[in-house]
């Protein structure tokens, strides 16, 4: 058992616990996370001070935290990578991407969540500190390979959207979202507590890395350790990604949260979760052999049910739920086959699939929020007929997104597909790619459906369903539009300014394909 | 100039959409000209094209994704031009017989634009992803086009016609990442999705020298897609119901252009990437076209509604193309390109007169009608040509295409090529009788008999702008028909390069990107058609006198392809060779 006599050491050596070298710290890299986390408990002094009805000014200040925050992220991307507080935080370009991301996400969850609270007679100043500390949270996760960061960073993360997918108190189906995300979400914590403590049991240590040095070191019992830890570490992140079958929540939260709330869950949290599996299974690439079979198999889990389910969905936002799960089960099979391969794009198809993926589900979302009126909503498909009529503009950015979804080029859904396509060929798991191909073709059928639906006139006998839309509402959509367009037309750019891999580099072993 | 020919209407669609809606007649008048503007340039592209290199022309290079090897990269050579000029002639026809669309003008002729420029994107596209990028994105206008404005069970047909097509073309997509790797693979891993590129190397045999056992796989990959484009059997469900349910500028442009991007993918991309695996796949395919060819004549006969009998009857032209296509002779591959254009033409040419007399009488089943040639003359007149060029009379284009089809796979089933026998191009041949009999059965059905329907004696026969439409399909039909030569002359070399991608060894196969690389079509040497390698020379001077430097064709070669084949002098011992080879 030399696993725990080295933890025997390691107390011995460390009499004192609390006699320790203050880690050093940079600052630059902290920055990002104190200045989103203040912003949210400024609004939140705000909303006490002065609690009105209208919480432009709140929105106001979020917005410019955010904007501080994607320039403080900025402002490290292109430094090569470091880690600072004694290993705890990891700032490098892939970090710094899938921040980016988060912080776009919010964003454009803030820009159109006002208007739609409002309709839906729950405007409370609450709302953004709350999203705020999630993203908190989230950009945590991006950025650590510390088992206890990334807990922490997780349960920040879940906490607030705990009360965010409750917010509607007078709606039963938010308040059985809320608990069920609650209920399963503590769940998941668990499971990813035991597995980190496993982890700690099998390494001595809190970092990622160690993982494979223990398993190199080989010490008795150490391995098993390391097998039921990383397994249980995966079981709590699947709960998170929604990866099948851990995703029996994703489809009732989805659709009973408030849906600016839903969009912010299936963007930011999502990220998040694939930013914190990225790591974990980055840095344990060498014990793939215990994870790789399950989680292949998890991937075509993911990609089918996701699919084959959403196909009888007959509530939008439902229906959504179900592609965000099968969106994550593309997702990982990007993850397994970047892993796999470690010489290539892994690192940029991961920011470009999410990125991509996080917008355009948020601009679907952002649409599928015009249907909320007078304090209720009904997110069947049927509520969408009539969108053409009210608003032209917002009707084809719909399709645009639905398209972007389902990877049509030339918008970044197509491009990002491509990436995990060029990534699986290369990492000889060909035959994944073709499922995904099949799964591609499958989920045609319901994404056509919302396209559809929005382009049907409104039937006579049933009342428009759809409010006018704000401009804010469509503002955060066009924004949505131009980045789905532009990051699927210009993406050389796009990897140049974040200082992801960006070179040409293909080929692959032939003879694995026999 | 291709650019401007993609994005011109790209551009229309987009200014389209920013006026009011009620301005339909400013609309209809701006979209119509923008897609003259369109024809227009294309003729001037048409004008300047030289007949006489299969190499491509008005090339446009630029980068766009490089750490993919994927460019923006465009050109056009005998085979694409005419697709060119028979998309920009059809969405002008589409659009100006459009103008009874009285609701919602704005997207209606805008979509119609957004296709244009898809179609020609297909056309032009001289890189894999881009190729890909205009493929699917012709999906989505057709997709509004029949979910809006089509018929009763609109969205049915829209649903399966779009989920059959994209079910088809992802796996393309898989196929060409694959692709691109395996040029890495032989290319110090750098990937390219340059079309050029891709088929050097497997003209100089390097591309599949360590993945032969890979080439069947990623060439039925991309087979599928253009199989259900085409559509052949048993692809080609979504087809009537597509057709059936469009609204008749749909019909016009799906039968027209969008089938093509089928049988144009299989020449572009299949027979010059794949050529091993395409002489493997000449039986399979031919089987397909053959039963397609039969199977669409016999359902074609039993429908009791003219559009669908039409439908099903471009199941059957588009089999003949691919009969043309996968004979693998010259006269078969010239016979389906020429077909494309014909079925293009007239098929188009039936929907849009189906279209005319549905405006009057709002049904399409044959018991409506009867004895109306009476009542309308000019219109019988014109379906009667038209009808004729769709059996193939001699005299109108029809003919041309399916007699060269039949003649190239008469040629390769005579000599038992890849394992042809004579039986393919017998049962083929029938398809022509089954062709005449159900489209003279619908001509006699809806024309002659007695007037008795009280609803038939009020029709009006056709307006002048009516005929003037028409007349221009018929115009193409006939002249297509007494002076093909117009329309061949600029595919030969193409077609001639094409077939010799596929039938040559490695190494002796011509080359794209190989300025140096020639087919001697201008020559009436008796080795017409071979593949010589001539003087460097830049593409501006290709029209002058050819210079033969080095003939590199084995001498077999010599004595097939060109315009006046004896089938005699093509030698089974030849083509056994051929197969010893490819076994």
């Amino acid at each position: 058992m030399r696993g725990f006599a080295s933890q025997t050491n390691w107390r011995n050596q460390s009499l004192k616990p609390f006699d320790f070298a203050f880690p050093e710290l940079n600052a630059a890299a902290l920055l990002p996370l104190a200045i989103l986390a203040i912003t949210g408990i400024l609004a939140l002094i705000i909303e006490m001070i002065s609690p009105k009805r209208d919480n432009n000014l709140i929105v106001g200040i979020s917005i410019f935290g955010l904007f501080a925050t994607a320039v403080s992220i900025f402002t490290q991307i292109g430094n090569p990578a470091y880690t600072t507080g004694a290993g705890m935080i990891i700032s490098d370009s892939f970090g710094s991407a899938l921040q980016l991301i988060v912080v776009v996400a919010t964003s454009i969850t803030v820009l159109f969540s006002e208007s739609y609270l409002r309709e839906k007679r729950i405007p409370f100043g609450e709302f953004y500190p709350l999203l705020l500390w999630s993203a908190t949270g989230a950009l945590i996760m991006c950025v650590t390979t510390n088992l206890l960061m990334l807990f922490i960073g997780l349960e920040i993360l879940s906490v607030a959207l705990y009360v965010l997918a409750g917010l509607s108190r007078s709606e039963e189906k938010s308040e059985e979202s809320a608990l069920k995300y609650f209920l399963l979400g503590a769940f998941a914590s668990g499971f990813l507590l035991y597995g980190i403590a496993l982890l700690y049991g099998a390494t001595g240590s809190l970092q990622i890395e160690n993982v494979r040095l223990a398993w190199v070191q080989n010490a008795e019992g150490s391995r098993i350790l390391i097998g039921f830890g990383l397994g249980l570490m995966l079981i709590g992140l699947s709960f998170k990604a929604s990866f099948v079958p851990f995703h029996q929540w994703t489809p009732d939260v989805y659709q009973g949260a408030p849906t600016n709330v839903t969009a912010f869950m299936a963007s930011v949290s999502k990220v998040a979760a694939v930013a914190a599996l990225w790591r974990v299974l980055s840095e344990t690439s060498n014990v793939q052999a215990i994870w790789m079979p399950a989680l292949t198999v998890l991937a075509v889990l993911t990609m089918t049910v996701g699919n084959l389910v959403a196909l009888v969905q007959k509530d939008v936002k439902r229906t959504l739920g179900y592609s965000s799960i099968s969106h994550a089960g593309y997702i990982l099979v990007g993850v397994l086959a970047g892993i796999k391969n470690h010489s290539l794009n892994g690192s940029a198809t991961i920011p470009y699939y999410l990125l991509s993926y996080s917008i355009m589900t948020i601009g679907a979302f952002a649409i599928v929020s015009l249907v909320a009126k007078r304090g209720s909503e009904n997110t069947r498909f049927e509520s969408l007929h009539g969108l053409w009529k009210k608003s032209p503009f917002l009707a084809v950015l719909l399709i645009i997104f639905v398209a972007s979804l389902l990877g049509m080029p030339p918008t970044s859904g197509f491009l990002a597909k491509f990436y995990i396509f060029q990534d699986a060929v290369r990492a000889d798991m060909g035959w994944l790619a073709l499922v995904l191909a099949l799964n591609s073709a499958i989920s045609v059928y319901y994404y056509l459906g919302i396209a559809y639906a929005a382009t049907v006139p409104d039937t006579e006998d049933a009342p428009l369903a759809i409010v006018t839309p704000s401009v804010s509402v469509k503002v955060a959509c066009a924004l949505c539009a131009v980045i789905v367009i532009g990051i699927g037309l210009f993406v050389s750019p796009l990897m140049d300014s974040l200082n992801l891999p960006n070179q040409n580099v293909g080929g692959f072993e032939t003879s694995a394909m026999k | 100039m291709l650019s401007l020919i993609t994005f011109l209407p790209l551009l229309g669609a987009i200014v389209a959409l920013l006026m009011p809606e009620s301005a339909t007649k400013a609309i209809k008048a701006w979209t119509i000209g923008i897609a003259t503007a369109t024809f227009g340039v294309s003729l001037y592209v048409l004008s300047q094209f030289k007949a006489d290199t299969f190499h491509f022309q008005f090339i446009e290079k630029y980068k766009w994704i490089p750490q993919f090897g994927i460019s923006y990269f465009m050109g056009v050579d005998g085979i694409a031009i005419w697709l060119i000029a028979l998309t920009t002639f059809l969405t002008v026809i589409a659009l100006i017989f459009s103008t009874y669309i009285n609701k919602r003008v704005r997207a209606y002729f805008a979509l119609i634009l957004f296709l244009e420029s898809a179609m020609l994107g297909v056309f032009v596209s001289l890189d894999l992803v881009l190729f890909y990028t205009f493929f699917e994105f012709s999906l989505i206008p057709m997709f509004f086009l029949i979910n809006i404005w089509g018929g009763e069970r609109r969205t049915y047909a829209a649903f399966k016609f779009f989920i059959y097509t994209f079910a088809g073309s992802i796996f393309m997509l898989v196929g060409m990442v694959a692709l691109a790797n395996l040029y890495a693979n032989v290319n110090n891993g750098h990937l390219s999705f340059n079309l050029l590129d891709l088929q050097s190397a497997a003209a100089n045999g390097t591309l599949w020298s360590n993945a032969m056992h890979l080439q069947p796989f990623i060439f039925w990959l991309f087979a599928l897609a253009f199989l259900v484009k085409c559509p052949a059997f048993p692809f080609h469900t979504w087809l009537p119901d597509a057709h059936v349910e469009a609204p008749t500028a749909g019909s016009v442009i799906l039968a027209g252009v969008l089938l093509k991007m089928g049988t144009y993918g299989f020449l572009r991309f299949c027979l010059p990437l794949f050529p091993e695996a395409t002489r493997q796949a000449v039986v399979p395919i031919m089987i397909l076209a053959v039963v397609g060819i039969i199977y669409g004549a016999i359902v074609a006969a039993v429908q009791p509604d003219v559009k669908k009998l039409v439908a099903y009857s471009s199941v059957a032209h588009m089999g003949f193309v691919l009969l043309g296509i996968f004979s693998l002779t010259y006269n078969g591959l010239l016979g389906g390109s020429m077909q494309q254009l014909n079925h293009g033409i007239s098929t188009g040419a039936l929907f849009l007169l189906i279209g005319l007399i549905y405006e009057r009488r709002h049904t399409r089943q044959f018991k409506d009608y009867g004895g109306i040639k009476s009542q309308m003359p000019i219109f019988a007149t014109l379906f009667l040509i038209v009808m004729l060029s769709s059996v193939g009379l001699p005299g109108l284009n029809g003919f041309i295409g399916e007699f060269l089809a039949m003649l190239g796979a008469f040629e390769a089933c005579f000599n038992g090529a890849y394992g042809l026998n004579l039986g393919f191009a017998v049962v083929a041949g029938f398809g022509v009788v089954l062709a005449a009999v159900y489209l003279l059965y619908m001509f006699q059905q809806m024309f002659y008999g007695k007037n008795e329907n009280p609803e038939n004696k009020r029709l009006k026969d056709l307006k002048p702008w009516e005929i003037a439409i028409v007349c221009s399909l018929v115009l193409f039909a006939v002249w297509g028909g007494l002076y093909p030569k117009t329309f061949l002359a600029p595919m030969e070399a193409s077609v001639q390069a094409t077939r010799l991608m596929v039938v040559n060894e490695p190494g002796l196969r011509p080359m794209w990107n190989k300025a140096t690389d020639e087919i001697d079509m201008a020559g009436q040497s008796s080795d017409k058609g071979a593949f010589v390698e001539v003087a460097p020379r830049s593409l501006s001077e290709v029209g002058g006198p050819v210079e033969i430097k080095n003939v590199i064709a084995p001498a077999n070669l010599h004595m097939q392809g060109g315009g006046q084949v004896n089938v005699k002098t093509q030698t089974k011992e030849h083509f056994a060779t051929r197969q010893g080879e490819t076994n």
